[in-house]
């Protein structure tokens, strides 16, 4: 048997673990005290839950069947073939050699800031864009190793894993409005006779703070997640390549641009479009706030985990 | 990979598999027959080198090994590095020596997947020529399948040969089902 350099991150390993246990924890919390709420209330309460549910997961289940399409078109993206990019297409070929994964599509966005994505709802229908300005940017290992960070999201399917974890989210912020309007427009109407349905008005005010607070924690959860599966993907993408220093010098090159882009990664498009509140900019001072609410590990964690596992490979 | 492994981002790197290579020996006599494509006595290894000093020693261990193992009619190794940043070690014998070839080749993976750099075994190919032009049957480390690669001036494929080979010797080899796993290796040592 040969031996392996594989060592499993045992640290990033259990904190997935237990995010991904809180956010099921909370999404069963939050199902049960809907339930419990409306087996008190009446069936026009009920309506205000349904919608919202049947809803989020169409907007769900459409923004992960269409993933792919979607950030193409919003990055202005063309698909290019092996003639058009030959250098690009004998990365991605040699890359997926290694991982023993099939080919993805290949397409370059126009746009001068240095951006990479993976998307798409398997890894057959997968497709891997890169910006014009990441070609300019990064000489060719740098950009192996961005490309092998990014074929590790689809081989660890990240656009499902999301899409499911952003589902409570999304179900929760629906919740939050349609009570608002719910408790606004048929609070008004019930005030005329509230002699036969007294209870529906606080019963929305429940629902409506219940939807804040689960809101807040799947928000910060889902952002936590985000940030591990970016770890696991720096770790699996170093790895693949044996360079993870090229990768830390590719994220040091581009990261001053990153910054100031407010979506790097178009797979979070169904959290982001939600999300879209940008504390980072308010809070330049609150560090730790910042990095509380952002989709991807500072800089320099990034970099610390990748000189681990040049160390690694090393010995 | 397993529904944990996915769900935990724990990506495995891939062992490569070895032995499937041994065919090859036996599928070049057919393919002779059936298009009079004939070794060329040249093969190659292409590995990803990582970086850091364990990997570079034991580069050098490999290439002693061959040197050292066949000392009586010592093959020459050389060694290059290609526009992808991977590293290739060509081997020539005689051409009518395909099984020492293999043999060769095959030290140079078993000594790197002994190491524990297995991953990193991209692909290995063995060098035909004919009447039809040139060709390169590619092992593909990680599927354990096999490819014809029949590069036609520039940066053209010559499909039709590659198809006919497949015709050829596709029940000898295991060949890579999937073309769109059949990418090039322009100017690869050993084509």
């Amino acid at each position: 048997m040969a031996r392996t350099r594989y060592a499993p991150d045992r640290g990033l390993t259990a904190r997935m673990t237990l995010t991904i246990f809180l956010l099921g924890l909370v999404f069963v919390g939050f199902v049960a005290a809907l339930v419990g709420i409306l087996t008190v209330a009446h069936a026009s309460s009920a309506a205000i839950v349904f919608f919202p549910v049947v809803l989020g997961l169409g907007l769900g289940i459409g923004s992960f069947y269409w993933s792919d399409k979607i950030a193409l078109r919003t990055a202005g993206a063309r698909e290019v073939t092996p003639q058009q990019a030959p250098e690009l297409h004998g990365i991605v070929d040699r890359i997926c050699a290694l991982a023993d994964m099939p080919k993805p599509r290949v397409a370059i966005s126009p746009t001068n800031l240095p951006n990479a994505f993976a998307t798409g709802r398997n890894s057959k229908m997968a497709v891997l864009c890169v910006t014009e300005g990441l070609l300019g940017a990064l000489d060719r290992d740098e950009l192996e190793g961005v490309l092998a960070h990014e074929m590790s999201h689809v081989a660890h399917k990240d656009v499902a894993v999301m899409t499911i974890a952003s589902f409570l989210g999304i179900i929760a912020a629906l919740l939050v409005r349609f009570s608002f309007y719910g408790e606004l427009f048929g609070g008004g109407r019930r005030g005329g006779g509230n002699n036969n349905n007294g209870g529906a008005l606080p019963i929305l005010l429940i629902i409506m703070l219940v939807s804040i607070v689960v809101y807040a924690i799947s928000f910060l959860l889902i952002r936590l997640l985000s940030r591990y599966r970016e770890l696991a993907a720096d770790r699996s993408g170093a790895l693949l390549t044996g360079q993870p220093s090229k990768l830390a010098s590719a994220l040091q090159k581009v990261s001053g641009d990153i910054a100031r882009i407010p979506t790097k990664d178009l797979r979070e498009s169904g959290a982001e479009a939600l999300n879209a509140f940008y504390f980072v900019p308010a809070l330049t001072s609150g560090k730790s706030l910042s990095t509380l609410f952002s989709t991807h590990p500072s800089l320099e964690r990034r970099l610390a985990e990748l000189a681990k596992i040049s160390k690694q490979l090393g010995q | 990979m397993g529904f944990l492994d996915t769900l935990l981002g724990r990506t495995k790197p891939v062992q490569p598999n070895l032995d499937a290579l041994f065919a090859l020996p036996s599928a070049a006599i057919t393919l002779e027959a059936a298009t009079g494509l004939v070794p060329t006595g040249a093969g190659s290894v292409c590995f990803r080198a990582t970086e850091g000093r364990a990997f570079a020693e034991i580069e050098k261990d490999v290439r002693d090994l061959l040197a050292m193992g066949a000392a009586a009619d010592a093959p020459p190794i050389e060694l290059s590095t290609d526009s992808y940043g991977f590293t290739w070690l060509l081997v020539r014998r005689p051409a009518d020596q395909l099984d020492a070839l293999v043999t060769d080749v095959h030290a140079v993976n078993s000594s790197l997947a002994d190491t524990g750099f297995g991953p990193q075994l991209l692909c290995s190919l063995v060098g035909f020529a004919g009447p039809a032009g040139r060709l390169a049957i590619v092992y593909l480390y990680k599927r354990g399948t096999f490819y014809p690669f029949a590069p036609k001036g520039g940066e053209t494929r010559d499909n039709a040969l590659e198809l006919q080979v497949r015709g050829a010797i596709g029940d000898d080899l295991k060949f890579e089902p999937d073309l769109s796993r059949w990418f090039p290796v322009w100017g690869a040592p050993g084509l």
